[in-house]
């Protein structure tokens, strides 16, 4: 069937901010859904509260709303744009629950829109668990023994009848929020209870314990027509048990037998026609036990998903794209292969290379490890090809900037600690998954213990631990005898990187690498043509491998111009989807300018991955090794760097002195900045003040310095990644507590930076371009919180609110002072605090930074953009209207904030507070024509409820007491209630609020646990007081968020929070805004199409 | 006892070795066009020429290896990873392997499966089959898809390739030759087993037992299957098995099987088929037996440029306008404009619009150029052996069948 013209608007809901679960693979298959169906003449609305994607870019949808993705928002939505149809299997499970609640509320009906691509009983025989064992025992598919819960009373019969261990998995939520395994009837009844909670529909299932079997899961795609395809099969390396998200898998599945898979096969079929996926792709997960082979499916999911961007980079076959098509009534046999131009998409993927994806952690942020189990907890992926299992893992372990070079063990000290273990804790190491258990498996390997036993213990296959043995044995070969170019190709095909190669024989990477040059074992490139060479194609998709032909043969035009621009690697904190979204815009604008575009990155979940995005691109690891493969033979003028956030910068100086020129900012100027002293030495020059600051090498010095610049004080190692192991001090003894642990960990600069803390003041973030004569700024940003959380965890609003004219002026002097005398060319960042009318400096950074695409989506200025072209030559004049930039900033009449996501709930037992360590995991944006309004917009769009009446609870350390009066008034004056314990509630009442007592902790029945569990709490104000606060306050708020109850925990936010509900209450809901709309409010026009001269 | 007229040494030059032995030791692969790749040994020591073909599937590499169908080719598997999960009992396709040569990037000697009774490179030593692997086998894949399918050998004796080269120019071509012959089995035996676990039902409701008599052409093991899973009496005929010898049997259906090589040399197998037609017994070609029936039918045959062979090739049934995902091996290919008007086209492959499947409008004859039987490959096909099924059943049922490609009736 051709596609459909009975429907002209479509609705597309985004996913919306990135979480634990849901990242920015759903930014990839959006803005790929949204392509496709443009080409196909469609007017297409947009709704996602995420500024960070690029499907939020105006260019893509005839309208685009950056607002709250809640059913309320979405029907005013659809009464403005009327649209046909609804698209909801594009953003993730987040678009799949409006697209229920949409239905079942009877909004869709009432105006008239259709659900494409997934039927509402299509979601609910996938999602609902009972549902969905009903409809698998009807077609006789194996599932596990489960039970269905509902209430906690039914906990004892359940265990008795299933046997532990049991797995807990609530219904209707993401990334198996709430799950887990429970080993006994204490454990159950945690994990059912917190279950309970997360579920959106109150159930649970309890299910067979399937631990230890193999996973598997089969992307597969199926059309109105009833033709399915199987697109991918992944192996999980880590057994069921471990969530296929903190799983490391690998692509195809590497030990069914044929017949094994094609069973796989039928059954996939099968199940999704019976749940009836009319039309799109679909993630099929199965577990196998190994002993029997008996095969059981696990789920469905409806949707493209994180398995299916990873399948769609791992074969090249553009599973979202088609996805849309599908849902508008193609048939497989109608879209042509984009890869092979001459066949059709109705056909399986064969792939001649092994993919190897490894997920990314970030405990570090927590301060402690999790046990890998069925909740997700990785925030990020790396994912590798290679011609072999052993080649594709060794690139991933490397590609993912753990400090490993691939499978090695990680510096002399963890190398000891493991040597040393015991061999029962040994064991239990290899029994109980933590996200390192690889490197205890390699300690078993190399005690000799066999793969078959270990198999056992971990539930990892054999055959991948023989892979494993086949690498260590290989390095230790590495050492014998003289590296000759047959052996070094031998251990390059095995992966093993210039690195790992010197390590094994005690020789740098630059000698393996010049050595290498020298014996010619150079990397040759595969192309990804989704038919393991069958066909011919032309996609400019490759990765490097050490085969004897080379397919990438590069234009070298001497008409076109070529860059090279370098991604940003796996998602982590504090550096996620920003900086992919600046990388594809540096690269659309130098495509815009008519260059040639190269792109390196190795994270699948990416649109700058796509192999739509730049010219030419190269799946590889961001190392340097890897980096310089593409580029000797690329042969571009030069590398961008400044857009991928630390992981190029890192590459920076090996590559200048590798000799690759740099574009932007020298790399010079980006050390003087990174550089406290010179860089202090050169504000002082420039009469830009600073916080005041030392740098102590040892205790004593430290406490000097300290004492010096008078407490409190923000004290952190030098050389640490964005804001790492931050920490303010407030006295002597805490300095020594935490300088001393910090001195410790830093084994390579023993130096702490010490810097006088600025309390109470402002903190504003500026990102500013320039083109080293120009300087404009893109936004003044003003943090909601006080100075002291990371101004990533930091909501912030633009226009900033507090900022008096000659505050400004100060800023914009001090930005273009510093930018024309470090000669930045391109981007900066900068953080401001303004404390007693002085405005300092605290941080410059000559990048893009986290907070581009939120200026660039409040602004309508796409400034990576104008960026790049700055960094290709093009003047500013050129960019910009000359009023704006003489003006150097933008006016927008709008309030635009930006509020954080936490993952908090992921993390059992960790305290829900925010401080100088960076904790969220992604953002949304409130848009409207004032502050409160866009606050309230961006607080629901983080998924805080916004209340509107009902007791507060207030606990507040003395500090901020005087400051809450106003806020307490406010409340009782909005027809609140207040709780609070005795001497706040005296406080309060001195200044005459009434508020009602509540007993603290272990002081009486009913405390305010009592209340909070009672649910009678709708907002929970607590601000904890240093150190002191850890054991009540930790407790109220851990279950307050828990509850899903709105907490704040700053004073600051408080005051917004408090205005924003004044401005909402009575108002039925605020008014959503297309950016369409918007930007045609702004008084400048940016010229439509710029040369480069 | 080992009743196969093609000797082991037939284009191969073995050399004794234990099974038991890891293969090791530098090997060469040398083709006609002049290009030649180092590599090590994975299976027999010896000499072994053939025509080099790949084969896309990602699964599926022993039934690969014991397809007759491979006869007289050497294997490139474009699956870089091959024998993780050894050799299973039961997914052999035939007796033993047909192939000459076994060429693969990396083999595995530890493999992992619950069904695994032994590794791939032991199995191949214990057949004689010579073996390279290490070699850059997606070259070699675009190698043949634009040149075609080359003659080559795979050596672990001879250490000059300009040598090999020159044994390889002289080696003979698969076109002309008739491979059926060299892997029928020589006497008539009957087929007993059904499908193995982990297939889907196939069973159909006989009142009696119907008798399907199999030319073997060179028989992949689960056509039988296939067929007894149906509920049929299979027996097997040598592939020059007379026309009076077949209809002796009394059979309900015929099948045509599939085979290896170019279908014009087996003429002696065409002329049975020719007079078999008049029979009007329910007949069904696959692979090499659809080209047969084509030929019989008064079509022409001709050589792909490199075949297909893989489990991933999407074919289009164009009475129902399904796309059915297909196993494929075959390097020749029916002319479809040579056929007469009443043989219709019923299926066409979507990647290059070649002819994959055709109906007599008359007779109750269809034949198919792919493998429904999948092994190795989606079962996305099966519903063919039913549509034969049906036919048997009229006939059975005293109605006489009419033209297989009278649409509802099938």
């Amino acid at each position: 069937m051709p596609k459909r013209t009975d429907i002209k608007t479509i609705l597309i809901l985004g996913s919306g901010p990135i979480v634990i679960g849901q990242a920015c693979e759903f930014d990839y298959s959006g803005t790929q859904g949204l392509k496709a169906l443009r080409d196909d003449g469609y007017r297409l609305i947009l709704v996602n509260s995420n500024p960070a994607t690029i499907m939020t870019d105006p260019e893509l949808s005839d309208r685009t709303y950056i607002e709250p993705l809640t059913p309320e928002v979405l029907e005013n939505i659809i009464k403005i744009e009327k649209p046909d149809a609804l698209l909801p299997t594009l953003g993730g499970q987040t678009a799949l629950n409006l697209a229920v609640a949409l239905s079942e509320q009877g909004i869709l009906k009432r105006h008239n829109v259709e659900l494409i691509g997934a039927p509402l009983e299509t979601i609910q025989k996938a999602e609902d668990r009972q549902l969905f064992k009903s409809v698998m025992q009807d077609i006789k598919v194996g599932i596990p023994k489960s039970l269905v819960l509902t209430d906690i009373s039914e906990l004892n019969s359940a265990a008795r009848e299933l046997g532990f261990p049991i797995i807990v998995r609530p219904s209707f939520t993401l990334g198996g929020t709430g799950g887990g395994i429970a080993y006994n009837l204490d454990e159950l009844r945690d994990r059912a209870h917190s279950a309970l909670e997360a579920s959106l529909v109150k159930k649970v299932l309890l299910e067979e314990s399937v631990i230890g079997w193999k996973e598997y899961e089969l992307e597969v795609m199926r059309d109105s027509n009833d033709n399915f395809v199987v697109i991918c099969s992944i192996e999980n390396l880590d057994p069921m048990g471990i969530h296929t998200g903190d799983s490391i898998t690998v692509a195809p599945a590497q030990t069914l037998s044929d017949r094994q898979y094609q069973a796989m096969r039928d059954e996939a079929k099968m199940v999704v026609s019976a749940i009836g996926v009319e039309t799109g792709g679909c993630n099929v997960q199965f577990a196998v036990d190994p002993a029997t082979g008996r095969r059981v499916i696990i789920e469905i999911n409806p949707r493209v998903s994180r398995s299916s961007a990873l399948a769609s980079k791992a074969t090249g076959f553009p599973i979202a794209k088609f996805a849309a098509k599908l849902a508008v009534g193609y048939t497989l046999d109608e879209i042509s292969n984009d890869i092979t131009k001459k066949t059709p998409a109705a056909f399986e993927p064969s792939i001649d290379y092994v993919v190897t994806k490894i997920p990314r952690f970030a405990f570090e942020k927590f301060g402690r490890e999790f046990p890998l189990d069925t909740a997700m907890k990785s925030v990020g992926e790396v994912m590798a090809m290679g011609r072999t299992f052993k080649e594709s893992f060794q690139k991933a372990l490397r590609g993912l900037e753990t400090g490993r070079a691939g499978f090695e063990d990680l510096g002399a000290g963890a190398k000891k600690r493991v040597e040393t273990l015991t061999p029962e804790k040994l064991l239990r190491n290899l029994a109980l998954p933590y996200s390192d258990r690889l490197f205890y498996v390699r300690e078993a390997l190399r005690r000799g213990l066999a793969p078959r036993e270990i198999a056992d213990i971990t539930g990892i296959d054999a055959w991948f631990l023989n892979q494993l043995k086949d690498i260590m044995e290989s390095e230790a070969d590495l050492s014998e005898g003289k590296l000759t170019a047959e052996r070094l190709r031998a251990a390059k095909r095995m992966g093993f990187s210039d690195t790992q190669i010197g390590r094994a024989i005690g020789k740098t990477e630059n000698s393996i690498r010049l050595l290498r040059k020298k014996l010619g074992v150079l990397p040759s490139y595969k192309r990804v043509d989704t038919c393991a060479g069958e066909f011919e194609a032309t996609t400019p998709y490759f990765y490097s491998t050490y085969d004897d032909e080379n397919e990438s043969t590069p234009s070298n035009s001497k008409k076109k111009r070529k860059i090279v621009i370098l991604g940003s690697g796996p998602n982590r904190i504090g550096q996620g989807i920003e900086f992919d979204y600046a990388c594809v815009h540096a690269v659309l604008a130098m495509r815009e300018l008519g260059f040639e575009t190269v792109m390196i990155n190795c994270n699948p979940e990416t649109v700058s991955t796509d192999y739509d995005t730049a010219d030419r691109l190269y799946f590889e690891p961001l190392t340097f090794e890897d980096v310089m493969g593409v580029l000797d033979l690329e042969q571009p003028e030069g590398v961008i760097i400044q857009f991928g956030g630390q992981t190029p910068l890192n590459l920076t100086k090996k590559l200048a002195k590798a000799g690759i020129k740099i574009l932007g900012t020298s790399p010079k100027s980006t050390d003087i900045a990174e550089d406290r002293r010179r860089c202090g030495a050169l504000l002082k020059k420039l009469g830009i003040p600073a916080p005041d600051y030392g740098i102590a090498k040892t205790l004593p010095e430290a406490k000097k310095i300290a004492r010096r610049i008078g407490y409190p004080v923000m004290v952190r190692p030098s050389y640490v990644l964005g804001g790492r192991a931050m920490e303010v001090v407030y006295d002597d003894a805490s300095l020594k507590e935490y300088g001393g642990r910090a001195l410790a960990a830093a084994t390579h600069h023993p130096e702490l930076l010490i810097d006088r803390f600025l309390s109470d003041a402002t903190e504003l973030d500026v990102d500013a371009l320039s083109d080293g004569k120009n300087v404009f700024i893109g936004g003044i940003m003003e943090h909601i919180e006080e100075a002291g959380i990371h101004s990533g965890d930091s909501a912030c609003t633009l226009p900033a609110r507090s900022l008096t004219p000659s505050q400004r002026e100060r800023i914009i002097l001090y930005t273009g002072k510093l930018a024309k005398s470090l000669g930045v060319v391109g981007m900066m960042n900068m953080q401001f605090a303004i404390k007693d009318n002085v405005v300092y400096l605290l941080e410059a950074n000559p990048r893009a930074s986290r907070t581009v695409p939120f200026i660039s989506k409040a602004t309508g200025i796409p400034l990576a953009k104008l960026a790049a072209k700055a960094i290709a030559g093009v003047s500013l004049t050129q960019l910009l209207p000359k009023k704006l930039l003489e003006r150097g900033y933008p006016e927008i009449p709008f309030t635009a904030t930006k509020e954080v996501v936490l993952p908090f709930l992921k993390f059992p037992g960790i305290d829900p507070m925010l401080g100088p360590e960076m904790k969220s995991t992604g953002e949304v944006m409130g848009i409207a024509k004032d502050f409160p309004s866009s606050f309230v917009k961006a607080h629901s769009a983080s998924g805080v409820s916004i209340p509107t009446s009902g007791t507060v609870f207030i606990s507040i350390r003395d500090e901020d007491k005087s400051a809450i009066l106003p806020i307490a008034a406010q409340l009782r004056q909005l027809g609140f209630s207040l709780v609070a314990t005795r001497s706040t509630k005296a406080f309060l009442g001195r200044h005459a609020i009434e508020a009602d007592r509540v007993y603290k902790l272990n002081e009486g029945k009913p405390d305010v646990l009592d209340l909070i569990k009672q649910r009678s709490l709708s907002l929970v104000i607590n601000t904890p007081s240093g150190k002191r606060a850890k054991t009540d306050g930790f407790a109220i708020r851990r279950t307050t968020l828990e509850l899903g109850i709105p907490i704040v925990t700053n004073v600051n936010s408080c005051q917004a929070l408090v205005q924003g509900i004044a401005t909402v209450r009575g108002r039925k809901s605020l008014e959503p805004y297309a950016l369409q709309d918007l930007y045609r409010e702004l008084d400048f026009t940016l010229p439509k199409k710029v040369v480069l001269k | 006892m080992d009743n196969f007229r093609c000797a082991p040494s037939d284009g191969r030059d073995l050399v004794r070795h234990n099974p038991d032995e890891e293969p090791t030791g530098p090997a060469l692969l040398a083709l006609e066009d002049g290009t030649v790749l180092e590599g090590r040994a994975c299976g027999a020591h010896g000499e072994a020429f053939g025509e080099l073909v790949f084969n896309t599937a990602l699964t599926g590499y022993q039934e690969v290896l014991t397809d007759p169908s491979y006869a007289g080719q050497a294997v490139v598997m474009t699956n870089p990873m091959i024998g993780n999960y050894g050799i299973t009992r039961g997914d052999d396709e035939s007796r033993r392997p047909f192939l000459q040569a076994f060429v693969v990037r990396e083999m595995c000697r530890y493999p992992s499966n619950f069904e695994s009774v032994e590794s791939v490179p032991r199995f191949l030593r214990r057949h004689g089959i010579v073996g390279i692997e290490g070699v850059d086998t997606r070259q070699l894949t675009k190698l043949i898809r634009t040149k075609g399918a080359l003659r080559c050998v795979v050596s672990t004796k001879e250490t000059d390739g300009g040598k090999l080269i020159a044994r390889v120019k002289k080696s003979p071509s698969m076109v002309g030759a008739d491979w059926a012959s060299r892997v029928t089995t020589d006497r008539h035996y009957e087929w007993e087993e059904g499908l193995l676990t982990g297939n889907p039902p196939l069973k159909m409701e006989f009142p009696a037992e119907p008798k399907v008599v199999v030319l073997d052409f060179g028989v992949k093991y689960s056509i039988l299957r296939c067929l007894r899973e149906m509920g049929c009496r299979v027996i097997v005929l040598p592939a020059d098995a007379t026309a009076e010898r077949v209809l002796s049997l009394k059979p309900d259906g015929i099948l045509l099987s599939n085979g290896p090589g170019d279908p014009e040399p087996v003429d002696y197998a065409v002329k049975t088929i020719g007079t078999l037609l008049k029979s009007k017994i329910p007949m069904f070609g696959i692979c090499l037996g659809h080209q047969l029936l084509s030929l019989a039918l008064g079509g022409k045959t001709f050589k792909l440029k490199f075949g297909h062979h893989g489990s991933n090739h999407p074919v289009k049934d164009l009475a129902t306008g399904k796309v059915e995902i297909t196993s494929q091996n075959h390097g020749f290919c029916v002319d479809l404009d040579s056929l007469p008007d009443e043989v219709i086209t019923t299926h066409v492959n979507l990647n290059d619009g070649t002819s994959e499947g055709m109906a007599h409008t008359r007779l109750p004859v269809f034949s198919v150029q792919y493998h429904p039987e999948a092994a190795a490959g989606p079962r996305d096909s099966r519903y063919l052996f039913k549509r034969f099924g049906e036919l048997m059943l009229k006939r059975i049922n005293g109605r006489a069948p009419k033209g297989a490609a009278t649409r509802g009736e099938i």
